[in-house]
């Protein structure tokens, strides 16, 4: 009896309760711009904020208030296209933005100071020493950028993350998941990357890693653009120069210069 | 009458504080308490659904779930052990309820205070507040009072808070304490300090 009593008082107020919120639901609907779902559609959903917006439904908000349409870097020229086609203004132009890991250091490669028995973190392994190689400025290797890929398109093999172009949408969360910093986005697909970090001399960095950048200038003395320069030991390339000849690519003696297509 | 509401708002907000003394409605409190205008936000929001909340709770206590004959003064049934339960129901369809009107007749203030809201739906501190209400015998006047000493005590406790962590920014503490370690720390000596109006309240009112 007594259960039959608190069974039936609860379901009571909450049917009550039910029908008062359908009833306030119905009566009290506040129209919301159609095409907010619309543009919502054209976006990925991956909620990365990339953009600058809180996640997707911000932005779609956004858009519909104004907001310029080519700002998804995930869903790139297909959203701005599909959002502007719902606005019914110009997409304007997408770059194609891919991440790109700054280290070549695989296993084999990247000399040890210490063997890591810890939690299998990035995060956790720089805290002790810069992590369990020599090279302070490397990839630790342990996945904290895979982990924080939404688009399953950074994978670690042999100590070092890699990056398919394919699937990558250049969200930039492995950028913030990194501790070391060394995945950059890079948006001119034709252009080369230095792929080292390493600020220190070419003689410390010699004795860390067998092909790491060590400040030899043969790039820069190469290049007839001057736009890449050695900076604090470790060349850097000005994307407004350059002009994608691949003069650094050949004559570097440590192959640390790559094209993005042969990552 | 009038010594007794005061007392009973004064000590809600320094003795009785909601956050710091009785460690309810914690996880707003260290969750919105980085920025002091989130901080304010929430905090007029919690005040409002406090208030409301025991308004409507009260009435369901007293004339639903414990019904006093007045002609003998018993109790013409006991549901009493209902009272978490429906609490938390009502609660949260009032909440929902006015979220819907807030939206459609205030916007300005639903944008204000729209975020804050559904986190309040559940909040311990807003259920506390209710519960210990009908714990205390309040009568609905009293009931009402303490609600909105609680809310404001809760805003007091954010609004410093929010201070403290300001200047927590620029601290370098050890690696090993920054962020919520850090915090938490701050929030204990915080609400210490607290202790220390344990008694104040009853003797200015008596």
């Amino acid at each position: 009896m007594t259960i039959a009593i608190a069974v039936v008082l609860v379901t009571v107020v909450g049917l009550i309760g039910a029908g008062i919120l359908v009833l306030a639901a119905k009566f009290m609907q506040v129209e919301e711009d159609p095409r907010i779902g619309q543009v919502q559609a054209c976006l990925p959903g991956a909620n990365c904020g990339a953009c600058g917006y809180a996640g997707c439904a911000d932005y779609a908000k956004a858009i519909v208030e104004g907001a310029p349409v080519n700002k998804c870097v995930p869903g790139g020229a297909a959203a701005a296209q599909g959002a502007a086609a719902v606005m019914g203004v110009d997409a304007g132009e997408t770059a194609v933005v891919n991440a790109v890991v700054g280290c070549k250091g695989a296993n084999e490669i990247c000399k040890r100071q210490y063997e890591y028995e810890g939690v299998s973190s990035c995060r956790a392994a720089a805290a002790m020493y810069g992590g369990p190689f020599a090279c302070p400025y490397g990839c630790i290797g342990f996945g904290d950028c895979e982990k924080a890929c939404p688009f399953g398109a950074i994978h670690v093999e042999n100590g070092l993350a890699h990056v398919d172009p394919a699937k990558c949408t250049g969200c930039g969360m492995c950028k913030e998941a990194c501790p070391q910093k060394i995945i950059w986005m890079h948006s001119s697909q034709d252009k080369p990357v230095v792929m080292c970090a390493n600020h220190e001399k070419g003689a410390i960095t010699n004795k860390e890693c067998s092909i790491g950048c060590i400040a030899c200038m043969k790039c820069e003395k190469n290049c007839p653009e001057g736009a890449i320069k050695v900076n604090n030991f470790v060349a850097r390339i000005d994307y407004d120069k350059c002009t994608g000849c691949g003069k650094c690519v050949e004559v570097c003696p440590r192959h640390v210069i790559a094209m993005p297509a042969d990552f | 009458m009038a010594a007794k509401l005061a007392m009973i708002f004064f000590s809600m907000i320094l003795v009785d504080n909601y956050v710091l003394v009785k460690f309810l409605g914690i996880c707003p409190f260290l969750g919105v308490s980085k920025k002091l205008n989130s901080a304010f936000g929430m905090s007029c929001a919690v005040i409002f659904v406090m208030t409301l909340a025991t308004a409507v709770t009260w009435p369901i206590q007293t004339y639903l779930l414990t019904p006093v004959d007045p002609a003998t003064g018993e109790l013409r049934w006991d549901l009493g052990y209902l009272q978490t339960i429906v609490f938390i129901l009502i609660i949260a369809v009032l909440v929902q309820l006015v979220e819907i009107i807030m939206k459609k007749y205030m916007p300005p203030l639903h944008k204000a205070l729209g975020v804050y809201l559904p986190l309040i739906t559940t909040n311990c501190a807003v259920l506390g507040v209710t519960i210990l209400n009908i714990d205390n015998g309040y009568s609905f006047i009293e009931s009402i009072v303490c609600a909105a000493g609680a809310g404001v005590g809760f805003l007091l406790a954010m609004v410093l808070f929010s201070g403290v962590r300001k200047r927590l920014e620029d601290a370098k503490p050890p690696k090993c304490f920054e962020g919520l370690p850090i915090t938490l720390v701050a929030a204990s000596f915080t609400s210490i300090s607290f202790m220390g109006f344990g008694g104040i309240i009853e003797n200015i009112f008596s």
